[in-house]
This record gives C-alpha cells, sequence and structure tokens, in this order.
C-alpha cells in the first residue's frame, strides 16, 4: 500500500520476483486498503506510513486489532526512530526504511521471503495465545522430547518432555506433580521450547492425558469451592498481596464479570470507578495518539503514590507508601501482577 | 505560475509527537507551551483534558494526587497539578532512550 502508483508498481515486480511467487494486490489509499482486506484473505501487508487521509499507523493500527494473522511490515522513506518505536508498538513484524540500492533491495526481498514462508514451515502464528494445555498436547501427541520453559511474571517453571511423556516439573521449591499442578495453574505467560534433557531423572509417572486430566479435575473443584464460597477465596488473593511491603491498598476488579475486590480501602466504589475512568479514558487517548497499548499509570501525592494498570482481565489500583522510590513501585506492581495469576 | 503549479504534489504529513511541555489553566485553555506549532492544538487539549479530570476526580475521591505519569509503549506524558491547571510533558520514547 502506497500513495505513489510508481512507487507501487516497482515493488509489485519486487515482491513478484521472490522464489515463493506470491499474488500480490496494491491500494493506493488506506481506505481502498481496508476494502481489499475485507474481501479476500491476505497474509502480508506492506504499508506506507506518509500516506494522505488515512496514515500507515492508523492502517496498521486497525489491521493488527481485525486481522491479527496478517503479517505486517511498515515501510518508509521518512527516517525518523519515533515512529520505528511506534510502528513496532502496534505490533508489526517488521519496519523498513524503502531500500535505496541494490543491496538493500535485495536484503529487503530476503526477509519479505522469510516473513511470508515462515506462516508454512512453523505452522501457525499466535501459538502464544493457546492454553498450556493445548501446547503440551501437541509436544506430547507428536512424540517429541523438548524442555518447556514457561514464564508468567517473576515466576518461572519448567516442564520436561521426553519421547512424547511428561517425565518431570519444576517451578520455585516444587518439583514432580505438585511442580506440574502449580504451572497448570496459572492462567497465562510466555513458553519457550529449548533443547530436550534426556538425562533428566524420571519424577512423573503418569501418561500425560491421564496427568492433564488430573490436573484439570483439581482446578475445577478449587474453582467450585471458590464459587460456593466466594467472600473467602476472593480475600485470599489479596491478603497475600498485600503481605507485600509497602502496599496501603489495593484494588483488583475483572474487567468481563465486573466483579470488585479490595483490601484496605475506606471507598472503595469512589477509588474503583476513578480507576476504572482513567484506564479507559488514557487506553482511548493511547488509541487516538497511535502510541501503543496503555502499560501503567503512576500517580504521586502528597499522602501515598498509587499504580494503575490492566493485567490481562484484570484492572488493578495499588496504593503504596509515599516513602517508596518509583523504581521500586514498578519492580513490586511486576510482582503484584506475577502473583494474582499465580 | 499555474503551470509550475501542476508539477507540485501535495506532500501527505504524518504525525510525530513532539518532545515538549505546555501548561494549561483550570478549564483546559492552554496558556504556553514547547510544542511545535505542527501539533494539532486539538491533541494537546485532549491530552489536558484527560489529565484534569484525572486530577480531579482523584481528589473527589479522597486520593489527591499532585503528579500523574502515563506510560505507553512509546510515550511517557508526565503532568503536575498547578493550581487547578497542569503542567504537561510529552516524552517519546525510542529504541535509543533511556527506559523511565
Amino acid at each position: 500500500m502506497d500513495d505513489d502508483p510508481d512507487v507501487l508498481e516497482t515493488y509489485r515486480d519486487l515482491i513478484a520476483q521472490l522464489p515463493s511467487k506470491p499474488e500480490v494486490d496494491t491500494a493506493t489509499s488506506g481506505s481502498r486498503a481496508m476494502v481489499m482486506l475485507e474481501d479476500r484473505a491476505y497474509r502480508l501487508l506492506i504499508c506506507d506510513l506518509k500516506m494522505p487521509k488515512m496514515d500507515g499507523l492508523q492502517v496498521l493500527s486497525i489491521v493488527r486489532r481485525k486481522y491479527p494473522q496478517i503479517r505486517t511490515v511498515a515501510f518508509t522513506a521518512v527516517q525518523d526512530e519515533q515512529f520505528r518505536t511506534r510502528a513496532y508498538a502496534l505490533g508489526i513484524d517488521q519496519f523498513w526504511y524503502k531500500p535505496t540500492n541494490e543491496q538493500e533491495i535485495k536484503l529487503f526481498q530476503e526477509c519479505l521471503e522469510s516473513l511470508l514462508g515462515q506462516e508454512v514451515e512453523t505452522g501457525f502464528r499466535g501459538v502464544q495465545s493457546k492454553s498450556l494445555v493445548d501446547i503440551i498436547q501437541l509436544e506430547c501427541m507428536s512424540q517429541s522430547s523438548s524442555l518447556l520453559r514457561i514464564t508468567n511474571g517473576a515466576l518461572t517453571g519448567k516442564i520436561w518432555i521426553l519421547d512424547g511423556e511428561v517425565v518431570d516439573a519444576e517451578t520455585g521449591d516444587l518439583r514432580g506433580e505438585p511442580a506440574f499442578q502449580k504451572i497448570f495453574s496459572w492462567h497465562a505467560g510466555t513458553f519457550e521450547t529449548l533443547p530436550a534433557e534426556p538425562s533428566r531423572p524420571r519424577t512423573i509417572f503418569k501418561p500425560y492425558n491421564g496427568l492433564l486430566l488430573e490436573c484439570a479435575q483439581v482446578l475445577d473443584e478449587s474453582r467450585s469451592r471458590a464459587e460456593q464460597a466466594p467472600a473467602k477465596v476472593d480475600d485470599s488473593p489479596l491478603a497475600a498481596l498485600s503481605q507485600i511491603e509497602g502496599i496501603e491498598f489495593l484494588l483488583a476488579r475483572n474487567g468481563d464479570s465486573k466483579h470488585q475486590v479490595n483490601r484496605g480501602l475506606e471507598n472503595p466504589k469512589r477509588i474503583g470507578a476513578w480507576s476504572r475512568q482513567c484506564l479507559e479514558n488514557f487506553r482511548a487517548l493511547g488509541e487516538r495518539l497511535q502510541v501503543g497499548q496503555l502499560e501503567q499509570i503512576e500517580g504521586t501525592g502528597p499522602q501515598r503514590q498509587v499504580t494503575l494498570a490492566r493485567h490481562g482481565k484484570m484492572e488493578f489500583c495499588v496504593g503504596w507508601k509515599n516513602s517508596l522510590p518509583v523504581e521500586e513501585i514498578r519492580e513490586l506492581s511486576k510482582k503484584v501482577f506475577a502473583l494474582w495469576d499465580s | 505560475m499555474g503551470l509550475l503549479n501542476l508539477f507540485n504534489k501535495s506532500s501527505p504529513s504524518l504525525l510525530r509527537l513532539p518532545a515538549g511541555s505546555f501548561t494549561v489553566d483550570r478549564s483546559g485553555a492552554l496558556l504556553a507551551g514547547t510544542l511545535p506549532s505542527s501539533f494539532p492544538s486539538e491533541l494537546a487539549r485532549e491530552i489536558a483534558r484527560n489529565i484534569l479530570t484525572s486530577f480531579r476526580e482523584a481528589a473527589a475521591a479522597h486520593l489527591p494526587l499532585s503528579e500523574l505519569v502515563i506510560h505507553y509503549p512509546s510515550l511517557k506524558i508526565s503532568a503536575r497539578e498547578l493550581r487547578g491547571g497542569a503542567v504537561i510533558f510529552l516524552t517519546p520514547k525510542t529504541s535509543d532512550s533511556p527506559l523511565n
């Protein structure tokens, strides 16, 4: 996509020369590109940034949200580091300054070929949005041997898989089945596959499907207990979190269920309404300015400091003692989110 | 002159986030600032409106704040309360800028 038809023609030719011989469609405006994306499934969008009416950042922002499966490349002649940062903040795959010589053109072609090839060679994109069960099942059903390292905020866990069976797990002080159950209970996180360690001593002897079933049952039971006694269970995670040094109050709200829990607050309704409104206003402002997703809001007052953040479905408002340095509060906030997840 | 205009191609502009500061009064009107004129004043007013609302509603919720810092992946907005108004700093982040 580029507003200059000559540039479009040149790059259409360059892309058509790629070894995978992709079919190329072009658009001279953002609105035209949007119509084309509605009509047909594309694998890759290459988008110029400097465009009239709807600029490239606007287009990429919409495409990343509406068509997350499409790989995106921002492409510009504007040599400005800020646009690179903003484009990556929107979640694009690659940022390129328009090539100016033959060598750069060749590199650009190679990168495009690699982007187009990745989908075919490495399966589906966005595997990180799959649950841990899906990932373990994939590994085990393909009889793989690997070491999965799962990170959930400040917490890390490892699961050893040998010839399609889970043989060991470890997180913190836990090992074996208890460690596997603990990792299994994490709602979100990231994972990476490391080379297998065949010499790892086996501590788990159950078949993987039995192990997964058992963990799911344990989780279901704990959930149903939570539903029967919501007040008691709602308080417990906050009780643990409020033990973190420096926390004065804590308010957590599930964005989906609208259920809110708090600790240490005299007027949770008003503070809750304020934090919700703040997060929503600045989320919308971030979208308008095209600067990526809101990360965190920090407030300082005469009595205390406060952190507002969205973490997954949860919205948090945490009050801190005024004496804590800002850097420490940032670190402790990460700990709060990680502990909540676990 | 008209002939020359034939070769003029209007160049689309891409909004660059400026580094700078501006001051607003309690009603959100811009008083002074170091933002370039290319940055739309409507956007500056919108930023200010959100900041002032946050300060005001925090005070109403018995959580008075004198400073707010809003972090985005590519922009940091810092604001200091100023007798009902605010002084607001915009700091674009790039890969080579310091973390805070």
